[in-house]
């Protein structure tokens, strides 16, 4: 209650929270405020990105994610304030916010593509979250030279250079939004073994657990049933903070044009289309294109602010060598 | 001392070894068909007469340089040609041999990189430390503000907006290395002799200063959108650090002792709040490698990072891979200097 109140304390993180329960808010409501071409005849497809399908099933009936195209054009057109007439949620057909490069819409592509980029970022912070309790606990409650050889992968797994080993992968398995989610989840765990094995340390010692062993449990018992429960509150609370910085790092690689396809809504998509678009058309307005930059970038960089704000707070709550000077 | 960096220089190599081998072991799925691509110096000379290899001559390469072979004996040997051979394959990108061309575009990626880190590294210490000294006061807010905001507008985002303005509506930074009439008097002229390969450098030393002119205003939105990628994450860990600082009792006792604040923070906190901000400056140089891609990919600026990203794109393995082992030798030897500076600056980590 106490780090409630000291949160609440700080506007900026409340700021940054609200803002997330908004895109949350956003990426549930997607298929009312852009619903689909055509009606999907599972929930499943609404729910399931593409490139996670994908690899199960050759044929998809409906795919939801991918950006509506208003005519085979290339040129951008401006957003037209007649869509924002009809009663909220807007007509994308009219396209609210205009469209990018080769007439996608933009409205349409925001709007799934926040479903798209937190079911990504979940999926990333679970999987990683996951690999790293099971590993970190495995080796801080076993110790010696289980830990010590174990620590030392993770060492190794640090060093490796994350973005050379995602293009040599991906120059060898092709583009791909799943590729590159599978590569961070391959490469992203070792930080949350190192901070579980750290907690893990703390807790073996504690008399609780020498009655648990005196009681007969063993080792996977301890480990999950006793030791885990009481370390894993502040892992659990950082980790989810790290959805933001992993969202950033993988529309940078769809602004590379090494994630998604080119349909697909996906932010670092969006501003990739941009790119092509810097000047208007000769001996016209030099900013005539300025939509198809302005609202992905917008939401990006708001998506990012959010979650650095609360994730700012929520640290400086959490780390005790701060507390001293909020009340000095 | 002696014995730490002795430890160091070993575990490095072993370092770079392993991560050789991770990226081979991305090669494994590949059959030898398309290993024969791979590892081999295929010129176009190499072609039979009707320009195609045929499917003997194939399985007669693949023969010879036993890539139907165990994995581990490939590596060795593959290891072998790029230690003592240099021979990293050849760059169906470039058309030449991987290594010529990552040379031919080092020099630009270089020039890029140094602009943006060396001011970025001052200027964001500096920040770093005025803000903790300035702790909650309004200075301190302010720079927290900057870079909260500045490390959340994505760097592509960043980019582009500068590109856009700069260059979409005042004209003023055009992207790409250098305009056409530079370039034609840099690569063609004999008159300008290219000593280091650094744009800048070359154009003072061969006082032309019209060239240095079209360079600096080539770099000037790379260079920029780069610095910004780093100098918020730095700023962070300094002003962290320097907080701590602050706040131990050595810091105190000098105050207590009459010393006037401006030496307590200069001489006695900054150094020791400077001892973490340098072992972050190998994760700067991890990051830099993704941002100078993402950099040179916005402004069209030819250099390693764009290369690359053609390389990935076009599936041309060994120059990915040849860009990453070089990256990967990059690293790992700041690491080996950072990890020596860090025992000299402080005496605690050589006996841990």
């Amino acid at each position: 209650m106490i780090l409630f109140k000291r949160f609440l304390k700080n506007p900026l993180s409340v700021v940054g929270f609200v803002l997330i329960i908004f895109f949350f808010l956003v990426a549930i409501a997607a298929p009312w405020l852009a619903p689909p071409e055509r009606a999907c005849p599972s929930v499943v497809y609404y729910l399931v990105p593409d490139w996670l399908l994908r690899p199960f099933m050759t044929d998809l009936p409906c795919e939801p994610f991918k950006m509506p195209r208003d005519g085979f054009k290339a040129t951008p057109l401006p957003p037209n304030p007649e869509a924002w007439k009809t009663f909220f949620p807007p007509d994308w057909h009219l396209h609210p916010l205009g469209t990018t490069e080769n007439r996608y819409d933009i409205w349409y592509g925001l709007v799934w593509g926040t479903r798209n980029a937190l079911v990504a970022g979940i999926l990333i912070v679970g999987c990683t979250l996951l690999v790293g309790l099971i590993y970190g606990s495995v080796s801080g409650f076993y110790g010696r030279l289980v830990d010590a050889v174990m620590m030392r992968i993770v060492d190794f797994v640090f060093a490796l250079p994350t973005f050379l080993m995602t293009l040599v992968l991906v120059s060898i398995w092709g583009r791909g939004l799943d590729k590159i989610i599978f590569i961070s989840i391959i490469f992203g765990w070792a930080g949350y073994a190192r901070f579980t094995r750290g907690n893990i340390l703390a807790v073996r010692e504690l008399e609780y657990v020498a009655a648990a062993k005196a009681l007969g449990a063993n080792d996977r018992r301890i480990i999950f049933r006793h030791v885990l429960p009481n370390t894993i509150y502040p892992i659990l609370i950082l980790a989810s903070l790290d959805v933001g910085s992993i969202v950033l790092g993988l529309s940078g690689f769809s602004f590379l044009g090494l994630g998604s396809g080119e349909d697909y809504s996906d932010w670092g998509q969006m501003i990739a289309f941009a790119r092509n678009r810097i000047v208007g058309a000769a001996g016209g307005d030099l900013l005539q294109y300025w939509y198809t930059w302005i609202y992905p970038g917008i939401t990006i960089t708001l998506f990012v602010l959010a979650w650095n704000l609360l994730g700012d707070a929520v640290r400086d709550i959490l780390d005790p060598r701060l507390r001293g000077s909020r009340r000095a | 001392m002696i014995a730490f960096i002795v430890r160091r220089l070993l575990f490095l190599p072993l370092l770079w070894l392993a991560i050789t081998f991770i990226i081979f072991l991305c090669l494994e799925p590949l059959g030898p068909y398309q290993r024969v691509t791979l590892f081999i110096n295929i010129s176009p000379e190499s072609f039979g007469r009707g320009g195609k290899l045929t499917q003997e001559q194939l399985q007669r390469l693949i023969d010879k340089y036993g890539l139907a072979d165990p994995a581990p004996i490939q590596y060795g040997r593959w290891l072998k040609q790029i230690i003592f051979d240099h021979n990293f394959g050849w760059s169906k990108v470039a058309q030449k041999p991987v290594i010529d061309a990552l040379l031919e575009r080092l020099p630009a990626t270089t020039e890029l990189a140094l602009y943006a880190i060396i001011p970025v590294v001052f200027v964001a210490i500096w920040l770093g430390v005025i803000s903790a000294v300035h702790h909650n006061r309004p200075l301190d807010h302010i720079t927290r503000f900057v870079s909260i905001t500045g490390y959340s507008i994505p760097i592509f985002v960043f980019g582009i907006f500068m590109l856009m303005y700069f260059y979409g509506v005042l004209q003023w930074f055009p992207p790409g290395r250098n305009s056409l009439w530079a370039e034609r008097i840099i690569f063609a002229s004999h008159q300008f002799i290219r000593y280091t390969g650094l744009n800048t450098v070359d154009a003072l030393l061969n006082q032309r200063l019209d060239i240095l002119v079209d360079s600096l205003r080539h770099l000037a939105l790379p260079v920029l959108t780069l610095a910004y990628l780093n100098w918020a994450a730095l700023l962070r860990v300094t002003r962290s650090s320097m907080l701590e600082t602050l706040r131990q009792d050595y810091i105190t006792t000098a105050r207590a002792k009459g010393l006037p604040e401006h030496i307590v923070v200069q001489k006695h906190a900054k150094r020791n709040a400077l001892i973490p901000v340098t072992t972050i400056s190998a994760n700067i140089v991890a990051g830099l490698i993704g941002g100078v891609v993402i950099t040179e990919t916005i402004f069209n600026y030819k250099g390693v990072g764009i290369f690359s990203l053609d390389a990935t794109l076009q599936f041309d393995i060994p120059t990915v891979l040849g860009v990453a082992l070089f990256g990967t030798t990059l690293i790992v030897i700041t690491n080996l200097v950072v990890d020596i500076l860090y025992a000299i600056i402080d005496p605690r980590v050589r006996y841990d």
